[in-house]
């Protein structure tokens, strides 16, 4: 089976385009650069809003049982100094939500995606609103990617009522239009994600479900039954493992026999991406989507990215890596420094502009946490507390907790 | 949301009558500071009874050498060994150690416990053991269980650790079908997976929300086939998880999150068992018994001590440590003695340990006849886990609780304490009709009191021990 992985995309290689860098014997892997597309400077037109073509690193995908996507992208200047200011708003809140958190603002169990940034905005902008998208508990970019604004995260982080799930769910649960969440559970957005599908499919209309899951999830029983029945049922489903090596503490190689993600769906067509290149996975998804809601069922992809923090609040994430690994992912593979790069050197933004950008996306970012900190905490009444749960008038009358000079008693 | 504080609204006619008042205002202001400070469910400012528990003090640990070593249920050569101050997770560290040492076929694994684990139990486990004996698993539950169980159907005692309880799920299958019935299905083949142990962490954290504070613990309760631990404490957990480890039949250990480093005592350095299935009395009583186990049991003691302050009652406190198969007997003869029963867990009331307790008393005739009022259950709600309500779920001390037929009273915190059990219980027996509801007549009471009941908010302060008439 693999062997035949292997010669089907040897098979494939004419189609790349021609400068090879690696000789086609060695085995290839997909690169974590951020910033190796290229363009013809001369083919960048002066409108915001006219597509020109970029090319792709060779190196941006890998496939199994798949022809690869093609190694062009048309993009418009206005796409990727949006892609641009979307990233860094994603990190500027997850650097506040870090602060919050180190403030003892935020509690409980928060995850951030810190250098993770390309995946969620990546699929965002490679797909439309009405397709549907379900992942896991390091969630908070895609809630944003998906509508949800940053004032709405950040409330919902610091339990606000105007969260986005009305501060009930804090970091792992947030769900929003075409949302799905947010799951606190290692693996079990998978099958549910299958089902978003398959109404897709039954309702029509050409739309496509992004499944995420992380390495670690990837071992989950219930992920391999989630690709049997869409592939069974030929579901719009397009699987997405986000490798960011580390399932906790856990290295992938320590956690998986097969750390080939994309080849995990075995029946199901495979597709490497390099997750660090916002332009390589907006490719990739793209290029998922028209394949599947043409009616050749899900596709595997492994978006191979890697999170700057630890794997949650309580981690410093350095005693299982290096920090030099960490060191050389944030100064040379940076998603966020790589397309700042190219924007810069395409001479579709001066850096002028891109700082004007970063500013502005600070900015946004500022004003919104201080909104979400603006928040009145929620009213400890019992109505919040059982809503949603209870039938109407059956609901406990009392809450705990509570003692008698909280509440205004007359006489 | 203009409102700036987290009060409860006062009514229009409240406000009013407020209004009236200056002094009055001026006295709810600073009241009203500490109220916006309290943006968590964290405990109340200014409570008289929900104070936090002082785990340095409660008489459920073993503060000292001489404590620890005195417990009747500990073998002779143990309680004249020696004794070290250890938490929770040092305590279950130790005994996975001393399993490990004793036992070559003793195997621990699960999600990072080479590392020590999230909560530390696994800390040099690894280093000492040997990879081949203590390694991490895929994040894979339901793998992790049912590799445990043919670890153990071939004489292997895997200690399988699910990171928490709220995990579980996928693994259930599993321990129902697999670990639980295999002794019986095999039959005279003899197999079983009996060495098998599985280690979780459960109970609320403070903040846990959706999958972070679950307490599962009744839904094991529901299988015939697995023993189910709920340790209270350092010298409770060694022993019951050594006891567990070397049972013959698959045990499911619960372990409460929130103590591994709250619960600190002194515990017997030399290696014992605990009974499994054997409950301990903690504290002896006659006017009424509660029963509880794991990290309720610290607030059980001290609304205890607060009811029997208070209202001159005596308490009975009794803590299952097993709650499946739990020891009845020990409870049918308190409640036989007391006449009165509570009982009190984390995790939601409907079908849980309570239910069954209580199920149990009243089955039992012996005990029925002796029964002088419903059996109580005080458990959290049938709610998912709030995320910052989660102290406004969990039992308290003030708890309300409706012990006799019908009475139902209101013991506010820093109230007037004049409801005395000794004064005022006949009193009340009479006035109240049985078949009016227990909720409007504590309303009806509460409103004589000045509360506030327009909002429908009826605030927990409560106090079980008031219903012991």
């Amino acid at each position: 089976m693999f062997s035949r992985a292997v010669r089907l995309s040897r098979a494939a290689l004419p189609i790349r385009v021609a400068s090879q860098r690696v000789p086609i014997a060695a085995r290839r892997s997909v690169t974590t650069n951020a910033a190796q597309a290229q363009v013809d400077k001369s083919t960048i037109p002066e409108s915001e809003d006219e597509p020109f073509t970029i090319r792709l690193s060779d190196e941006s995908f890998e496939t199994y049982e798949l022809d690869p996507p093609p190694y062009t992208l048309e993009v418009t200047k206005k796409q990727l100094k949006q892609m641009y200011y979307d990233m860094v708003v994603v990190r500027q809140m997850e650097m506040a939500a870090d602060r919050l958190y180190k403030e003892k603002k935020i509690r409980g169990f928060c995850h951030l995606s810190v250098g993770q940034e390309a995946v969620a905005v990546g699929v965002e902008h490679a797909i439309e609103k009405t397709d549907d998208v379900i992942t896991s508990y390091r969630c908070h970019g895609f809630a944003y990617m998906r509508g949800g604004t940053v004032r709405s995260i950040i409330g919902e982080l610091l339990g606000r009522r105007e969260g986005i799930a009305y501060g009930k769910g804090g970091s792992m649960h947030m769900f929003t239009k075409g949302f799905y969440g947010g799951n606190g559970i290692v693996g079990a957005q998978v099958p549910v994600g299958a089902g978003l599908a398959f109404a897709q499919k039954y309702t029509g209309g050409k739309k496509a479900t992004v499944i995420l899951y992380g390495d670690g999830a990837s071992n989950q029983g219930q992920v391999f039954e989630a690709f049997n029945m869409a592939k069974l049922w030929n579901l719009p489903a397009l699987f997405g493992c986000e490798n960011n090596k580390y399932g906790m503490g856990t290295s992938a190689a320590r956690s998986s026999a097969l750390t080939d993600y994309y080849k995990r769906g075995q029946y199901i067509p495979g597709l490497k991406v390099n997750g660090m290149d916002v332009l390589a996975v907006k490719a990739a998804v793209q290029y998922g989507k028209q394949w599947t809601v043409e009616g050749n069922g899900p596709l595997v992809l492994e978006y191979v990215t890697y999170r700057y923090g630890g794997h949650s609040m309580s981690d410093p994430g350095t005693t299982y890596r290096t920090r030099e690994e960490i060191q050389r992912m944030r100064s040379t593979n940076d998603p966020i420094a790589g397309l700042k790069q190219r924007i810069i050197n395409w001479g579709v933004a001066t850096e002028e502009e891109v700082k004007g950008i970063d500013k502005a996306a600070r900015a946004h970012v500022n004003e919104e946490v201080a909104a979400a900190e603006a928040m009145a905490p929620p009213e400890p009444t019992a109505k919040i507390l059982f809503e949603d749960i209870y039938v109407k008038g059956t609901e406990p009358r009392y809450i705990r907790g509570r003692t008698l000079d909280e509440v205004y008693y007359f006489n | 949301m203009k409102r700036s504080t987290v009060v409860i609204r006062p009514s229009a006619r409240a406000l009013s009558r407020q209004a009236s008042s200056q002094s009055f205002l001026l006295a709810r202001s600073s009241a009203l500071t500490s109220r916006q400070r309290r943006l968590y469910s964290t405990h109340p400012p200014n409570a008289r009874l929900n104070l936090p528990i002082d785990y340095a003090t409660t008489p459920l640990l073993a503060h000292t050498s001489q404590a620890a070593l005195s417990n009747p249920e500990l073998p002779a050569s143990v309680r004249n060994g020696t004794t070290k101050r250890m938490n929770l997770f040092q305590a279950i560290n130790d005994a996975l150690s001393t399993a490990l040492a004793e036992d070559e076929s003793v195997l621990i694994f699960g999600e990072d416990v080479a590392f020590g684990g999230v909560f530390r139990c696994t800390t040099k486990l690894a280093e000492t053991y040997g990879g081949d004996r203590v390694f991490n698993t895929p994040l894979t539950e339901q793998g992790i269980m049912g590799f445990a169980i043919g670890a153990a159907a071939e004489g292997m005692r895997p200690v399988a650790e699910i990171q928490f309880a709220d995990y579980v799920f996928p693994a259930f299958d599993q321990l129902v079908n697999e670990a639980a019935k295999f002794r019986y299905r095999d039959g005279a083949g003899g197999r079983s997976a009996g060495g098998l142990t599985v280690r979780m962490p459960c109970g609320g954290v403070g903040h846990g929300a959706l999958y972070h504070s679950q307490s599962p613990e009744a839904l094991f309760t529901h299988i015939p086939g697995l023993k189910v631990i709920i340790p209270r404490g350092p010298v409770q957990a060694k022993g019951l998880l050594l006891a567990a480890i070397r049972s013959n039949d698959p045990c499911v250990v619960m372990e409460p999150k929130i103590l591994y480093r709250a619960a600190v005592e002194q515990v017997p350095t030399t290696a014992y068992e605990l009974p499994l299935g054997k409950a301990e009395i903690l504290k002896e009583g006659k006017d009424v018994t509660v029963v509880s186990y794991g990290q309720p049991l610290y607030k059980c003691m001290a609304a205890l001590k607060a009811a029997e302050q208070d209202f001159g009652v005596s308490v009975e406190l009794i803590d299952l440590r097993t709650i499946y198969p739990w020891d009845k007997e020990t409870v049918f003869n308190s409640v036989r003695k007391t006449g009165r029963c509570v009982v009190v867990h984390e995790a939601m009331v409907n079908a849980g340990v309570g239910a069954e307790v209580a199920a149990a008393i009243q089955e039992d005739p012996e005990t029925f006849v002796r029964l002088e009022a419903p059996v109580a259950r005080i458990a959290g709600w049938s709610i998912p886990t709030p995320l910052v309500f989660e102290q406004f779920n969990l039992p308290d001390v003030t708890s309300k609780c409706y012990l006799t037929l019908g009475l139902a009273d209101v013991y506010a915190d820093g109230m007037p304490r004049d409801i005395r059990r000794h004064q005022k219980g006949d009193e009340f027996l009479r006035d109240l009709s049985m078949n009016s509801g227990i909720l409007k007549q504590s309303m009806l009471h509460s409103s004589r009191r000045g509360v506030d009941w327009l909002m429908g908010i009826v605030l927990d302060d409560i106090i079980l021990s008031v219903f012991l008439v």
